[in-house]
């Protein structure tokens, strides 16, 4: 690809993990690529298919999504419900040449700030590997 | 064994011979009413119709080759909540399939309903039937249909084509077109025990169901390969994502086909709120961002959602092809998408009542693939 492409990464990270975690690795000043866009949620179980859909639609070429390891949700079991989501869309968007790679899920817990840096630096490097979402040069949405 | 009863048919033919049947059922007093596709005007599309005078079943016609909604939603109306009095429905296979989804999600009940399922031999679709029917009798056509159907050559929705469940399941009473000689006689099925018991009130003559299983075997596997070639043909037209807006390219966000759509469950459509409403100046700038926009924007956005949402329920009724003015083909569009999303979760919308739907639950221990472990 293109040595000019810079991926934009949008995050769905759940307030009691994943927002944390980056939270950490900024206070702690760990080296980030500038790719990412976090949006906080209270949970991963509330990120709808379409949030997902719509953010690769409107100029993301990669989302991740980020919560609690399983056992730890703090609303029990919004990150089972998230998993089976995700699986979903991989089913779903590889029918219409949308690599399932754009779509990660992770957990990452509230200690844990390297492996957030760690975590999302890889991401940003997979995409920029893959190259733009195809609807970033589309008239339709 | 279960009962196999027969519906006798005398010269006036199959139709009066059923709607005899349904008087029948009727007429007993545990049933309140039946709704079943009737002829009331004449012409025009029958429409499903909660009949309880016996005396109105004199237009019903359970065999039109008609399909103007899934009558899923209906029953879904009339089952929500007691009327207190139990009722039958006569339906198709796939509208007891998408019915069955509803009950799962809590918008119906089995408690006080007798399901009558036929045999489908097809439908056309609206505009097709109404051409189909021109000024002709509508009971004549319905035989029309039928003689037509028996040589195998009906131009039928591309929905009933491709349909691989020509016979109903989780139903109490099942009419066995299929393979029947229409001449003679209709065989008749208890598959519930309170099927049989109403259906054991009849004092029906016993017969056996001869030459059904072969006819369905046939149809299925006709059908099945009509479907496996739509799925080939819809996958090489949507292979990309500019592909698949190309498919779509002249949807006009109407959301008929969610409306027409049995199983698109939610009370409030996200599409009916006011989330998609943009500023003019949002417009301006995904305009300049691109250089052109096309209007309405957020269409193929919405066919992905709707996947997302409702494909692992979807049971291929088409009538989302038949409710868009733009003809576009959503149907094949679902039924592909549906046909990936339904295997990756084992799930067959329709088949079972114990089968929750995949998306209302979960396990600990499943799809470790689907998660990513970086470091
Ligand atoms: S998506 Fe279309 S074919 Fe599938 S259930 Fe809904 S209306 Fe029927
Ligand atoms: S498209 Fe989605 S939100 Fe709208 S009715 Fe269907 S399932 Fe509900
Ligand atoms: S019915 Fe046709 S035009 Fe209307 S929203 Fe559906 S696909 Fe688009
Ligand atoms: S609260 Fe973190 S995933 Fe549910």
């Amino acid at each position: 690809m293109s040595q000019e492409f810079e991926p934009t990464i949008l995050a769905f990270v759940c307030n009691w993990c994943t927002y944390t975690a980056a939270d950490l690795a900024g206070t702690s000043r760990m080296v980030q690529q500038p790719n990412l866009r976090l949006v906080r949620m209270m949970c991963t179980g509330m990120v709808d298919p379409k949030y997902i859909v719509k953010s690769l639609l409107s100029g993301a070429d990669g989302v991740l999504v980020s919560g609690c390891h399983p056992g730890d949700c703090h609303y029990i079991n919004g990150n089972y419900k998230a998993r089976r989501r995700v699986k979903l869309l991989n089913e779903i968007l590889p029918q219409f040449g949308i690599e399932k790679e754009r779509v990660k899920l992770t957990w990452v817990g509230a200690s844990e700030g390297n492996e957030f840096a760690a975590t999302v630096n890889n991401f940003i490097n997979e995409i920029r590997e893959l190259g733009p979402m195809e609807a970033r040069s589309m008239a339709v949405v | 064994m279960a009962t196999t009863a027969k519906i006798q048919i005398d010269g006036s033919g199959p139709i009066p011979a059923l709607q005899g049947f349904l008087r029948g059922l009727l007429e007993n007093e545990t049933l309140g009413g039946i709704m079943v596709p009737v002829h009331l005007f004449g012409k025009g599309l029958p429409m499903p119709t909660l009949v309880t005078d016996p005396e109105q079943l004199s237009g019903a016609d359970p065999l039109a080759p008609a399909f103007p909604m899934n009558s899923a939603k209906l029953l879904s109306r009339l089952t929500r909540g007691q009327s207190g009095e139990r009722i039958a429905a006569v339906m198709r296979p796939c509208e007891i399939r998408a019915f069955v989804e509803l009950v799962k999600l809590n918008q119906g009940s089995m408690d006080d309903i007798i399901l009558v399922g036929m045999d489908c031999m097809g439908a056309f679709d609206n505009v097709a039937y109404k051409q189909f029917l021109g000024d002709d009798e509508p009971f004549e056509k319905t035989m029309e249909f039928y003689k037509m159907s028996a040589n195998g050559g009906v131009d039928i929705a591309p929905a009933c084509k491709a349909c691989e469940y020509p016979a109903p399941a989780n139903a109490d009473i099942v009419i066995g077109v299929a393979g029947a000689d229409l001449s003679d006689h209709i065989p008749v099925m208890a598959t519930s025990p309170r099927g049989e018991s109403l259906l054991n009130g009849l004092g029906l003559p016993e017969t056996s169901a001869a030459g059904r299983d072969e006819a369905l075997e046939a149809m299925v596997a006709k059908r099945t390969a009509t479907r496996d070639e739509m799925f080939e043909r819809t996958r090489a037209a949507t292979g990309t994502l500019s592909d698949l807006s190309e498919y779509l390219s002249a949807c006009v966000n109407c959301y008929n086909c969610r409306v027409a759509c049995p199983v698109c469950y939610c009370k409030e459509c996200v599409f009916n709120t006011d989330v998609f409403e943009h500023k003019p100046w949002q417009y301006m700038g995904w305009a300049k961002r691109k250089g052109s926009l096309k209007m309405p924007t957020d269409t193929v956005f919405y066919h992905l959602t709707r996947m997302a949402h409702m494909s692992m329920a979807c049971v291929g009724c088409g009538q989302c092809s038949n409710a868009c003015p733009n003809d576009i083909p959503v149907m094949e569009l679902f039924r592909t998408v549906a046909a990936r999303t339904q295997e990756s979760f084992d799930y067959v919308p329709g088949r079972s009542l114990d089968e929750a739907p995949p998306l209302s639950v979960f396990k600990e221990d499943e799809f470790q693939e689907t998660v990513s472990h970086m470091v």
